[in-house]
């Protein structure tokens, strides 16, 4: 069966899915990340196949910038999880409930 | 470049590859967050280098050869070596089995089947333009180049700026004493 835009979509569909189960299920700072990251690559493998059967390649500019935008997100949550981690000795988020009433 | 586009235009070649990298980017997703062999973050963080190296796979198989090189050197060689190297600093053991909290497995089901389900049918309204025998536009090194100097050179500056505010925030917060 020949490969459409309708393929590639489902993928990124399925790969969204998957980075939003993640999110919700899993319980650990980290993991919840790479998640977040998955979730991400699913919406840039969405925009260079529209890119790709739309014959514009203004889609992939803006993947190029996503990444861009991604890397600096990384790098500052990942500081953010490290300042957290000194305070608190935990990267779980069932710890981190001091805003609870 | 023309190698790939040979290989890339004809026959079922580029099919097969796509069920292949598709069947391995899902696969490899599904074991970064739900891993029955182990909880470690690590094992998260490899699966996730190979669901990263599968897509850009993807996006070979898209004529998007810039942003496949580009995907593998910012997301497998920078921000997953950023994500070990976190792991390893904060030493984190064996995520330890916790009770499941069964309300919030059986409401995250529904809910991320709820948004499946209306993606997936939104498929139905979705077509391309294009005809596909023959597409102008290759993603290649120097069109994307052109675009991005010329109808999107503002945004480019913009995300420099971006990138030297991550820069600053990232040393502010790793200070040992946040003041």
């Amino acid at each position: 069966m020949h490969a459409g835009l309708h393929h590639y979509l489902f993928v990124s569909f399925m790969l969204f899915s998957l980075g939003l189960l993640g999110v919700i299920l899993r319980r650990n700072l980290l993991v919840i990340y790479m998640s977040l990251e998955l979730m991400l690559n699913a919406a840039n493998l969405a925009l260079v196949s529209f890119s790709r059967f739309n014959d514009q390649l203004d889609g992939q500019i803006l993947v190029f910038f996503i990444i861009t935008v991604a890397a600096a997100e990384v790098a500052v949550g990942l500081a953010l999880i490290v300042a957290l981690f000194r305070k608190r000795r935990s990267a779980h988020v069932e710890d981190l409930t001091s805003l609870k009433l | 470049m023309d190698d790939i586009n040979q290989l890339l235009g004809g026959s079922n070649v580029p099919d097969v590859l796509f069920y292949v990298f598709a069947t391995l980017t899902l696969l490899c997703g599904l074991l970064v967050i739900v891993n029955p062999f182990s909880r470690n973050p690590v094992t998260s963080a490899m699966f996730l280098v190979l669901t990263i190296i599968s897509m850009s796979g993807l996006f070979l198989l898209l004529h998007a050869f810039f942003l496949a090189a580009v995907q593998i050197i910012v997301y497998a060689g920078a921000v997953l070596v950023l994500f070990v190297f976190v792991i390893m600093l904060l030493d984190l053991k064996e995520e330890e089995r916790r009770k499941i909290n069964f309300f919030g497995l059986i409401g995250g089901l529904i809910a991320v089947g709820g948004i499946a389900s209306a993606m997936v049918k939104s498929l139905a309204s979705v077509k391309a333009t294009a005809d596909e025998q023959n597409l102008l536009n290759q993603g290649d090194t120097i069109s994307l180049g052109h675009l991005l100097f010329t109808s999107y050179a503002l945004p480019f500056e913009i995300i420099s700026v971006l990138l030297l505010v991550a820069m600053i925030g990232v040393i502010l917060l790793s200070k040992k004493k946040l003041e």
